[in-house]
């Protein structure tokens, strides 16, 4: 890896992290989010320094070119996350259900409340 | 039915999204025929907040949530109040309420557990357009097969439920939207005893939810969970008594 490509990957790895890492210090982003991002820069950050690491990890799964396999990393860690977050979103959908009918009928009981008071 | 029998115990649910004045008439008419029931009608977050008639109680959803959800706030209602059984209905006034008898009977006489209305049992006046025709007999195939008895009509909204029904019906496994034939899949996969009784659907009045693109939506939705319901059947509990059916 030529050292300026070298730079540039350490230079957005830092970035990255230094934005992450300001969006949990002002309640932007929950630390049980954040961790994902981290290691993300944390691993850019180790494949720019230790140059031979990308080259080993491509020879040993086959792939041609060191570009593909970061791709192809990529595109895993891009399918996995979206899927991770799908669930969540499934998850608080379910939550934000049942929420939005207790309050209709907490809603429904004070009203009652209020038209007959004291029964 | 005897509905002095039934005061206090039977809670009629009607879940409404942006009706006219169908739905005034409908809690009217309700109230006309049977004095003693109680009705709700749970306003799934309308632009315009529902004027109902009849003494009805109401729940308003803040926004809305689907079909599904809404028919489960007032699941939640009647087991928060203590009633015995609920017999859902359509808003729009597709489902007569001269026939909610015969969806309870079944229920208070302990034959079923859940009762669904059909419109193709019995005298059948309705003419449905032949690309819901096929769908229809579609999942009426893959539900009656799975349920293994004849399910003629499983997406009719005029059913009816006891206590056991409305205590599964709120545990999470009802779906948000469109709950039709995943809903007897799955109620038969969790034991309940299912019957389908014939009643009258005045299509002039039916508001159907698939059109456009929502059909595709719908068909997936339901192929996927009923899929799912059918590979969750060991956890679920043992197959449904099939009480004798009246087709």
């Amino acid at each position: 890896m030529p050292v300026k490509q070298q730079l540039i990957a350490i230079l957005l790895a830092a970035g990255l992290l230094i934005f992450i890492i300001d969006a949990v210090r002002r309640r932007k982003l929950r630390e049980e989010y954040a961790w994902l991002w981290i290691l993300v820069g944390v691993v850019i950050v180790v494949l720019s320094l230790w140059r031979d690491l990308l080259g080993t990890i491509t020879a040993l799964m086959g792939i041609q070119l060191p570009a593909n396999t970061v791709f192809f990393f990529g595109l895993v860690f891009i399918v996995f996350i979206n899927l991770h977050f799908s669930i969540r979103i499934s998850r608080l959908t379910d939550r934000v259900k049942r929420l939005t009918q207790d309050l209709a009928l907490l809603e429904e009981e004070s009203r009652r409340d209020r038209a007959e008071p004291g029964s | 039915m005897n509905t002095d029998k039934a005061a206090g115990k039977v809670l009629i649910v009607i879940p409404a999204y942006n009706e006219g004045k169908t739905l005034e008439g409908l809690t009217a008419e309700i109230r006309r025929l049977f004095p003693l029931l109680d009705i709700l009608v749970v306003d799934d977050g309308s632009r315009r907040p529902q004027r109902i008639s009849g003494g009805a109680k109401l729940i308003r959803h803040p926004f809305n949530l689907g079909d599904g959800a809404a028919r489960q706030s007032g699941f939640l209602y009647a087991l928060r109040h203590g009633y015995d059984f609920v017999i859902h209905l359509d808003a729009d006034g597709q489902h007569l309420p001269a026939e909610i008898p015969s969806v309870l009977q079944p229920l208070q006489d302990g034959q079923a557990d859940v009762v669904v209305g059909s419109r193709f049992l019995g005298r059948c006046n309705y003419k449905v357009p032949f690309l819901r025709r096929v769908g229809m007999r579609l999942f009426s195939l893959v539900c009656s097969l799975v349920v293994r008895r004849r399910i003629t009509d499983p997406t009719n909204g005029f059913r009816g439920l006891n206590r056991r029904a409305l205590e599964l019906y709120t545990r999470g496994f009802y779906p948000q939207h469109y709950p039709d034939a995943d809903v007897i899949i799955s109620s038969h996969f969790r034991g309940l005893a299912i019957r389908e009784v014939p009643v009258t659907v005045d299509p002039s009045a039916s508001e159907s939810l698939h059109r456009g693109m929502r059909i595709f939506y719908y068909i997936y939705k339901m192929f996927l969970s009923t899929f799912v319901a059918i590979l969750g059947r060991q956890d679920q509990g043992r197959p449904g008594k099939c009480p004798s059916s009246n087709s």
